[in-house]
């Protein structure tokens, strides 16, 4: 964080990285975090809108800035994520792990000729991503620190108001609510990318608007649908407990697949996702990676299967089917990336093929194998966004080719990147195992088959990351890389770091602590979709399958 | 005999704004400020606005109904009058066009629309539309010396006035058959005869006289020259005011007279509303001019309001209406924009605004987004009522076609935020900001985030 003032390359060949200033913040960091949720638990605030709002109100704060002050616009991006952080973490302090009903419940009558409200909540499934979520903000904050320099105050905002509407879309229990936020969330991150992206960063931006846009609308028509059959009322808890119609719920249930198949994304309608995750700016990245897409598998948990049980039993093995040819077919398009981000990116259709085979398994290990990859997926993926920029940062480049031997140039970075990958991989004592172990588990018990098939995406996912870094840190030293006094990572990209680092051990160490929050949500949903009748027609399938 | 003295209360805010608007014509003779002129018009706009909701009632036999359907749709015209008086104070200046006679036919034209709004009777339709029309053929044409605001009002008289003949004779053909120009009494009697040819080739002709004044597909050619010809302040009125004049028109002629013919209407402004979505949406993409874009854009809007008539029933006017509302600001503030730049014409003219005029391109995004309908703006709501009332009906079918639409539509809108904020600054274009111009534009904006957020505002 100190950083603010130093130039991106300095001349002197400072390949020391800062390690006792590093060292000594971390305690200073952990008291922080510990005096603050102290603060915080004892304080009496509606938690969830305090976090919705205040990086909304933060942002508009930014935008009334003074053109210019550049510093300031970061320290306030900073401070206000900091604080919505601290202020999130009696979601974790707090959180009562023995009921699955809705926790932090605030309710009051918005729009009432429609009987609108404004009625939001978490459980075991959504909590873990408002913290994620607001984590991830404050590492997006510290990474654009010095790589965003152009129309900074527009940035910031954007980013905390995408921050605000995201942490929005996971407690909204109004599905009107909910829609308003899935929607105005287009509107941040179609700047982020459009404006600070890469090159080709107009199209990438439209092509990711209009593909979730088209999903949004279809999904629109059946949320009307699903309104109007339920006596016009958008009490997601109410849909939740209501019975419709078997046909309807099919119907309704391709609507719903048509959005959150976009953003997760599913195989057949993958393709914006390579091209906004490359052409994304660091943070964009990141924010893409490590949130935007678990919400299309968060819909699936939260829409789809509790209000339309009898039907997501039916078309799961359907949807198990396209997440396995999304492993694969992600897994080998990575072999052939020449483009260091896009590898990224479409390692990222493959790992969440991971985490809808787990959803769709619809057994206990499966959907709680699935929600903690989606957990994992962001820590690791987003790491790893955050560390090819900090590598563009210096270089300017992500073409693989164009690296070589960097690992005698930034000792430290690489050290991080083999965290990351491992992790990716799923090595055993890092987060990836224990997500992909629960939900191969899963997956298995479901069908063997699609549970083989899916064992093989590991084997490529470790082929192509590991040739990744191979290409990158060993082999040849590319002569590009010498001679520019590369600085290797600085004690505020180290900070940015550190904490994805300390989760993929706590979590690939003891995944307990986080898979206890989900436990009773995760039973109760599975008790509502396996209960419900017509479950001929899937048993069937897997039968054939099998 | 002792004819009674007739209740004229109800048409109390039609008198004041057509008096207001003939001694504005006198009053142009002596005034040196023409500007004060539009002041008094805008005076007088809220007067109406007030008194409206105090002059419920009927006057003239039933032949005019001043009810909550057309204080609602007066409401709209008189708003929209209003913000076109404040975008064009400084820029008929500008242009040269700054004739005295430019609010007093704003008014007249105003006055027809309100007329249209709240007629029973097949007469006062055609009274209200020729007077509207009358005052905007001239209104087109202000700019003398410009030869395509000339051939704009030009074509936009030959067309209207051919529209206006297709009127009369179905109104005729109406009166022939049925005996009556009266709304009700033509319902009375269409209930309990069988739909004859004459009389569904009748209601047909009314169906074309009224699309031309929507601008629905297949007899929308003109929108788009008219709209790039004329100047930009009468655009901006033309594609929001006498729009929701036509639509009042069409809810009640249609709800209310060929209520019995339902079942046949329906599908042709079914069809018809497909059309001018389809036509409106896809050749929006392909302009370079932005008068021409926001043209086809009012055709594609004109399509998603057909639905609610074409669905019918009482949520879907009320959806209509909220609509129409909604447009009316989301139009004028995208037009307050064009007019705010000396040179906007062009679509590749808003490169890099965003760096040159931040505030500008920033309420520029507000328009944009809302005419796409993204939330949290007043145009998703808007799009949400009118699905909602459709669906309801049973017409999932129709709003999942217009859905898809409206995401294609986001992409010409999102092509000029594009523009503004992606593509890097060309020459700087100046502005010629007013005062009447910035608060045209803050009040639409604030109303599009009003009406987004708490829509209780303007749900009755």
């Amino acid at each position: 964080m100190g950083h603010a003032s130093h130039p991106v390359e300095t001349e002197a060949p400072e390949s020391n990285f800062p390690l006792m200033r590093t060292v000594a913040m971390i305690p200073m960091l952990a008291l922080l975090i510990f005096f603050g949720a102290e603060v915080a638990r004892n304080l009496h605030y509606p938690v969830l809108s305090t976090v919705i709002f205040l990086p909304i109100f933060g942002a508009i704060a930014i935008i009334l800035m003074k053109r210019g002050h550049e510093t300031l616009v970061r320290w306030s991006a900073l401070l206000v994520s900091i604080t919505t952080f601290l202020l999130s973490l009696p979601l974790y302090t707090n959180f009562n792990k023995g009921t699955a009903a809705m926790q932090f419940v605030e309710r009051s009558s918005w729009i009432r000729t429609w009987s609108i409200e404004y009625f939001i909540g978490v459980d075991g499934i959504s909590v873990l991503f408002v913290l994620l979520s607001a984590l991830l903000t404050i590492l997006c904050v510290t990474v654009s620190w010095t790589s965003i320099t152009e129309r900074t105050k527009e940035f910031y905002a954007a980013l905390l108001l995408l921050e605000g509407l995201m942490i929005g879309v996971f407690c909204s229990l109004d599905l009107f609510l909910f829609y308003m936020f899935w929607e105005a969330m287009l509107i941040p991150m179609y700047l982020l990318i459009g404006i600070w992206g890469g090159p080709n960063r107009i199209y990438a931006a439209i092509k990711f608007f209009l593909f979730t846009l088209v999903g949004s609308v279809l999904m629109l028509v059946g949320i009307i649908v699903l309104y109007l059959h339920t006596d016009r009322s958008f009490d997601m808890l109410r849909m939740m407990s209501s019975h419709y119609p078997y046909d309807l719920q099919i119907i309704l249930f391709w609507a719903f697949f048509a959005a959150f198949a976009v953003k997760v994304p599913m195989f057949p309608v993958h393709t914006w996702l390579p091209d906004a995750h490359t052409e994304a700016p660091t943070a964009g990245s990141v924010i893409l990676a490590g949130i935007l897409i678990k919400m299309g598998a968060y819909g699936f948990l939260r829409f789809s299967m509790p209000m339309l049980p009898e039907a997501s039993k039916a078309l799961a093995p359907a949807m198990m089917v396209l997440s396995v040819i999304g492993i694969i077919y992600g897994a080998v398009i990575c072999l052939g990336q020449t483009d260091l981000k896009r590898l990224i990116a479409y390692s990222s259709v493959s790992h969440m093929g991971f985490v809808t085979l787990g959803i769709f398994a619809l057994n206990t290990q499966g959907v709680q194998g699935g929600i903690l990859q989606m957990i994992n997926h962001g820590i690791v993926t987003g790491g790893l966004f955050l560390l090819i920029g900090i590598v563009y940062e210096r270089t300017h480049t992500r073409r693989i080719a164009d690296y070589g031997g960097a690992a005698s140039v930034f000792p430290v970075y690489s050290a991080l990147f083999m965290v990351f990958t491992l992790a990716a991989i799923g090595l055993p004592g890092t987060n990836g195992f224990i997500g992909e172990f629960l939900i191969l588990l899963g997956g298995f018990t479901a069908s063997k088959t699609l549970g083989v098939l899916a064992a093989t995406g590991v084997i490529i996912g470790a082929a192509y990351m590991l040739w990744l870094y191979q290409n990158i840190f060993f082999v040849n030293t590319n002569p590009a890389l010498l001679g520019h006094g590369y600085r290797d990572v600085g004690m505020r990209e180290m900070l940015t770091l550190l904490p994805l680092v300390v989760l993929v051990f706590w979590i690939g160490v003891y995944p307990n602590t986080f898979l206890s929050f989900m436990d009773v949500s995760v039973q109760g949903l599975l008790e509502r979709v396996n209960s419900a009748g017509q479950a001929n027609v899937a048993a069937q399938i897997i039968e054939v399958v099998k | 005999m002792n004819i009674p003295y007739p209740d004229l209360t109800p048409v109390i805010p039609e008198i004041i704004m057509a008096t207001v608007a003939s001694l504005l014509l006198l009053a142009e003779l002596v005034a040196s400020n023409k500007r004060a002129l539009g002041y008094i018009g805008i005076v007088v706009a809220a007067i109406a606005i007030y008194l409206l909701p105090a002059c419920k009632g009927e006057a003239f036999g039933g032949m005019f109904i001043n009810d909550t359907f057309s204080v609602y749709f007066k409401t709209i015209c008189l708003i929209s009058l209003i913000l076109t008086i404040l975008i064009s104070l400084k820029y008929i200046q500008v242009e040269h066009a700054d004739f005295g006679e430019y609010y007093s036919l704003l008014l007249f034209s105003t006055t027809g629309m309100m007329l249209m709004a709240s007629a029973r009777d097949f007469i006062i339709v055609f009274l209200g539309i020729e007077l509207m029309s009358l005052s905007l053929y001239i209104l087109c044409g202000i700019k003398k010396h410009d030869p395509r605001s000339t051939e704009a009002a030009m074509k936009y008289f030959l067309l209207g006035a051919f529209s206006s003949a297709l009127l009369l004779y179905g109104i005729s053909m109406v009166y022939g058959l049925t005996t009556s120009t009266d709304i009700y009494r033509i319902a009375d009697y269409l209930r309990q005869t069988p739909p004859t040819l004459p009389l569904m080739l009748s209601m047909t002709l009314i169906i074309v006289a009224f699309s031309f004044k929507i601008s629905a597909v297949p007899f929308h050619m003109w929108a788009p020259d008219v709209y790039e010809g004329a100047p930009t302040s009468i655009t901006a009125f033309m594609s929001t005011a006498p729009k929701a004049a036509a639509f009042a028109v069409l809810g009640r002629i249609f709800f209310t007279a060929f209520q019995a013919f339902e079942p046949y209407w329906t599908t042709i402004l079914i069809v018809i509303s497909i059309l001018t979505m389809a036509v409106g949406t896809v050749m929006a993409i392909v302009q370079t001019n932005i008068k021409r874009m926001l043209a086809y854009s009012s055709i594609a809007h004109a399509g998603y309001i057909l639905i609610a008539i074409a669905v019918g029933g009482n949520e879907a006017m009320n959806a209509m209406k909220v609509y129409l509302l909604i447009y009316t600001f989301m139009n004028l503030g995208a037009f307050g924009i064009v007019i705010l730049l000396d040179k906007g014409e062009n679509i590749s003219d808003y490169n890099g605004l965003s760096k040159s005029h931040p505030y500008a391109a920033a309420l520029m995004l507000v328009f944009m987004f809302s005419l796409a309908g993204i939330p949290p703006t007043a145009g998703f709501i808007g799009k949400f009522y009118i699905f909602m009332a459709a669906i309801n009906a049973g017409y999932t079918w129709l709003v999942a076609i217009a859905v898809i639409f409206s995401a294609i539509s986001a992409y010409f809108y999102l092509r000029i935020i594009m523009n503004m904020y992606m593509k890097p600054l060309g020459e700087t274009v100046g502005i010629t900001p007013s005062l009447g111009l910035a608060a045209a534009l803050f009040i639409s904006a604030v109303m599009i985030f009003v009406i987004g957020l708490a829509p209780s505002v303007v749900l009755f």
